[in-house]
């Protein structure tokens, strides 16, 4: 079963550069035979380069190169140049790559309207060609950034195109939300009018925030530059190390908190590539945490942010686990679900965790936490046998939380700062295909959101009534 | 008579391995304590009804393997090899790449017209392989998608394709509080339809054996292996070759058809409770001893006060009162009442086991005479390595209250409509989730007024 990322824009090919590296990481150290396997064909394919770059691909027996499976889209170069010239550079093969030089100019209409229009045959067709490699494709993953030009508008166009090409593969999308120090001042713009393409064609976004991230890299380097911890930890586990090259070269600034999505994406992935008791797919992720149509935003955690070096783990240690996924500094976006209204949840644990483990967090933590009152039992659980590296086991929480919304209604206030004043306005006016209508169609459409999420809220803590059942005649 | 099994989805995969795993170790094992005659021809029924041998090579399990993704029936394949004892066939399974995304309609709607034709094909070969064909005895869970949707498709393909052949459904009930959010809907839309295919629903709660791992089995982190293997121990004791009822010196012929018989004589009820006694580790079973006596003692209140394990019986709870004309909507609401009972007894002095309290016409409805509620079965040949066992499969009130519960909390998400567009968009309706409700209502007024 097959995944196939696009990283778009600076932001996406960042995130996508350390996603790649990661997930050769964990698989060479699954796999010590060196096959290709079920598990590497998720993401990768197994190219027979003997002569030439453009060789059949090998379906079974050992590994001859490995291809990722994957679009890298750009409307600047440098990122993706620099991919191609670092360790990843034999992985990914020109016809993956689609770049321009110019970029996007941090405008949302120029990478949709005009890259996208421009670009959309060129899309399609590389597309298909990766889609034709693959026996059966399952998910999409966008990888983007919501505040800038091309990841935001040219990223959601791609967004509209999956949905048109390829209706019935699912289309998952990771977002990074500009956070109100960022430095693009339309990035409210370019976030609210992307919003709408996502809450229209995707089928489950998983929102990020900068400052997170940024918190739980701060966090780590706290813990290991006291001394008290820091000589234990076991550098490989971090959720922000680099494999590789880290040791050679310095650490792009993002890095850090880059491999922190990356590792995100390969947990999400985990129970389809791997075996367990009891497996979840992207499809059910899909099923059980979307309710309604557009109410597709999923709050994640990721823990542990490191082991320590000590090797037998007590149970104490692993309840730990659970509990921190439920705390506010290991989300990542900047909410606190504990005190909002759960719609669903879902639990991916990996590693030598078995089902009572499970049950027991469950039943401990349920008690402090708000679920709707149609799915007060809302919890979907998935077991997988293979752990990250570096980790016995690890969780990822995913949450349909109403704690996403002040981040929405913070963006909404933030777009309407600008709007108002109709600052920058013509800079998008201006490109062949915009008007005002889609300005304040974006903020309906944002604003729709939020009150849905209002009204869920109103029904927290408010008195249960079930509805009654039906009666048969006896 | 031969039994084909087919495992469904990832729980029915994973169940089925630790069934014919169960069954074969119980035969290849020394602990018969009976005569080597006795011991022979238990092998040989069991052989037959689950294995098909082949000269010089291992045996066969007579099964048909079916998932919509590849991960968990590649791994039974391997596990099941790899014992050395006995394997699965190489061409007896069916799967595809991307799953049912728990999603019963995909199941149910897509991926069984899809693939009818292939899974069919699967066991109709396994079918012509049976010299004289029991039945179908089908795993699966009601919480996914393929065991759940895909199941109850392949459940109708039976029964069509076999009009006279008896099915028998094994449903895992998930944990209560989720392994998936919509397992309400999925169970409802699974019970619902097996109701109108079945012959009966042989029924297993996940949460009722992980008590018995965690308190009779003491077992410390539970796993899903843990609790596949106690179900198949209970499995086993049901399914492995008995003497019918009537006596008579054979294993029964007709394990499937001898069931469905004694335990359910009315269409509308048909769903099926098992329970087993003794469970315990094995390293404490030399160090313990059994009295049929206490065994059934413990196994009937189990019975009437609705225990699920033999620690924590109400003793309190009575059957009513003989002779005084009591209603039966009068009945002290936690006592079990039973439409039929199967009582399946292995090992030491099996035959001097005096079963009276069992055929107590306080126990039953009224509509049948106890002789005819109560059966039982017999062997000499003990089970498992424990050296007395008795299984209970039971046509009682024991599901009601779990049923009742599904029902309750798969309504309350229906009123609010949350998932719905999941199962519309494969091509379930509102109007279908309604009709779905109906008959489980039904069924359950039906439990509630015996």
């Amino acid at each position: 079963v097959v995944s196939l990322p696009f990283a778009v824009g600076q932001c996406g090919n960042q995130v996508g550069c350390r996603f790649w590296d990661l997930a050769l990481r964990e698989h060479a150290a699954v796999n010590k035979k060196g096959i290709y396997d079920e598990a590497l064909s998720s993401f990768f394919r197994n190219v027979d380069t003997r002569s030439g770059d453009n060789g059949p691909d090998i379906y079974k027996g050992k590994i001859c190169s490995l291809k990722a499976r994957a679009l890298l889209i750009d409307m600047e170069e440098g990122v993706v140049n620099e991919i191609l010239q670092g360790p990843l550079r034999d992985v990914f093969d020109s016809k993956q790559l689609i770049t321009d030089v110019s970029g996007s100019g941090n405008n949302w209409a120029v990478g949709h309207k005009i890259y996208g229009c421009q670009y959309r045959e060129n899309i399609v067709e590389k597309l298909r060609k990766t889609a034709e490699h693959c026996d059966c494709l399952q998910c999409f993953f966008i990888i983007h950034s919501m505040g800038g030009g091309t990841g935001s508008g040219l990223g959601t166009f791609v967004l509209n195109l999956l949905e048109e090409e390829f209706p019935e593969v699912y289309r998952f999308v990771t977002s990074v939300y500009p956070s109100g120090e960022d430095d693009v001042i339309t990035s409210p713009y370019n976030s609210v009018l992307a919003m709408k393409e996502l809450n229209e064609h995707a089928d489950c976004v998983l929102p990020i925030e900068n400052e997170s991230l940024f918190e739980i890299v701060n966090k780590i380097h706290q813990m290991i530059n006291s001394g008290k911890l820091g000589s234990t930890v076991k550098q490989n586990s971090l959720v922000t190390w680099s494999a590789g090259s880290a040791k050679t070269l310095p650490e792009k600034p993002f890095d850090a908190m880059n491999n922190i999505i990356a590792n995100l994406l390969l947990n999400l992935t985990s129970s389809a590539r791997f075996e367990g008791s009891l497996n979840m797919d992207l499809n059910e992720i899909s099923m059980n945490l979307v309710p309604f149509p557009r109410l597709h935003y999923l709050v994640s955690s990721l823990t542990p942010l490191y082991t320590l070096a000590d090797v037998n783990v007590p149970s104490r240690r692993l309840d730990q686990m659970f509990s921190d996924a439920f705390s506010r500094d290991h989300q990542l976006i900047q909410a606190d679900p504990k005190h909002s209204l759960y719609l669903a949840c879902a639990l991916l644990v990996r590693g030598n965790v078995q089902v009572s483990d499970l049950r027991r967090n469950i039943e401990r933590l349920k008690p402090s936490l708000h679920f709707v009152s149609w799915n007060q039992e809302g919890w979907k659980t998935g077991l997988c046998s293979v752990p990250p590296v570096g980790h016995s086991h690890s969780l990822l929480a995913l949450a349909n939380n109403t704690c996403v919304k002040p981040t929405f209604i913070e963006l909404k206030d933030r777009f309407m700062k600008l709007y108002k004043k109709k600052a920058h306005l013509h800079h998008y006016l201006q490109i062949d295909g915009m008007e005002q209508s889609c300005f304040s169609e974006a903020i309906a459409s944002l604003s729709d959101l939020i009150e849905e999420y209002n009204e869920l809220d109103a029904t927290k803590g408010g008195p249960r009534i079930d509805p009654s059942r039906l009666k048969i005649a006896v | 008579m031969s039994i084909v099994t087919v495992q469904l989805g990832q729980c029915g995969n994973q169940i089925g391995h630790e069934v014919f795993s169960a069954l074969y170790s119980d035969i290849r094992g020394t602990h018969g304590l009976c005569s080597k005659n006795e011991n022979q021809s238990y092998q040989d029924s069991c052989k037959e009804r689950f294995f098909c041998e082949e000269e010089s090579a291992v045996p066969v399990a007579r099964a048909v393997l079916v998932d919509m993704e590849p991960k968990v029936i590649s791994q039974a394949l391997s596990m099941a090899a790899s014992s050395g004892h006995w394997r699965y066939s190489s061409h007896s399974h069916f799967c595809q790449k991307q799953g049912s995304g728990n999603n019963w309609a995909n199941g149910y709607c897509v991926h069984g017209p899809r693939h009818k034709e292939a899974i069919m094909n699967l066991v109709q070969k396994e079918a012509e392989r049976c010299d004289r064909l029991g039945g179908f005895f089908t795993i699966m869970s009601m919480a996914g998608g393929t065991g759940s949707g895909l199941g109850a498709f392949v459940t109708q393909c039976l029964r069509d394709a076999f009009p006279t052949s008896f099915i028998l459904n094994h449903i895992i009930w998930p944990y209560g509080t989720g392994e998936v959010i919509v397992q309400n809907y999925n169970s409802v839309l699974t019970l619902s339809h097996l109701y109108h295919s079945s012959d009966a629903l042989l029924v297993h709660e996940n949460d009722v054996i992980h008590k018995i791992c965690a308190q009779l089995m003491n077992i410390k982190q539970i796993s899903f292996r843990d609790v596949n293997q106690v179900i198949a121990h209970q499995l086993g004791s049901v399914f492995q070759p008995t003497h019918p009822a009537g006596g008579g010196s054979g294993y029964s012929r007709n394990p499937l058809g001898d069931l469905m018989e004694t335990l359910v004589p009315h269409p509308e009820f048909r769903m099926l409770g098992l329970r087993n006694i003794p469970q315990m580790p094995e390293s404490s079973l030399p160090y313990s001893t059994f009295s049929w006596p206490g065994l059934l003692k413990h196994l009937r209140q189990m019975l009437i006060a609705n225990a699920q394990m033999e620690e924590g019986i109400d003793w309190q709870v009575r059957p009513p009162q003989p002779g005084s004309s009591i209603p039966s909507t009068n009945k002290p609401l936690h006592f079990n009442t039973s439409i039929a009972n199967l009582l399946i007894l292995r090992g030491k002095d099996v035959h001097s086991v005096d079963l009276g309290s069992f055929q107590d016409p306080s126990l039953y409805t009224s509509w049948l005479n106890p002789q005819d509620a109560f059966n039982a079965w017999k062997t000499p040949r003990a089970f498992n390595k424990y050296e007395k066992s008795a299984a209970l499969v039971s046509n009682s009130q024991f599901l009601l209250k779990p049923l009742d519960s599904i029902v309750g909390k798969a309504w309350n998400m229906f009123a609010s409509k949350a998932y719905l567009h999941q199962y519309t968009k494969f091509g379930i309706q509102e109007e279908d989730f309604l009709d779905c409700f109906t008959t489980l209502e039904q069924v359950i007024s039906s439990y509630t007024n015996l």
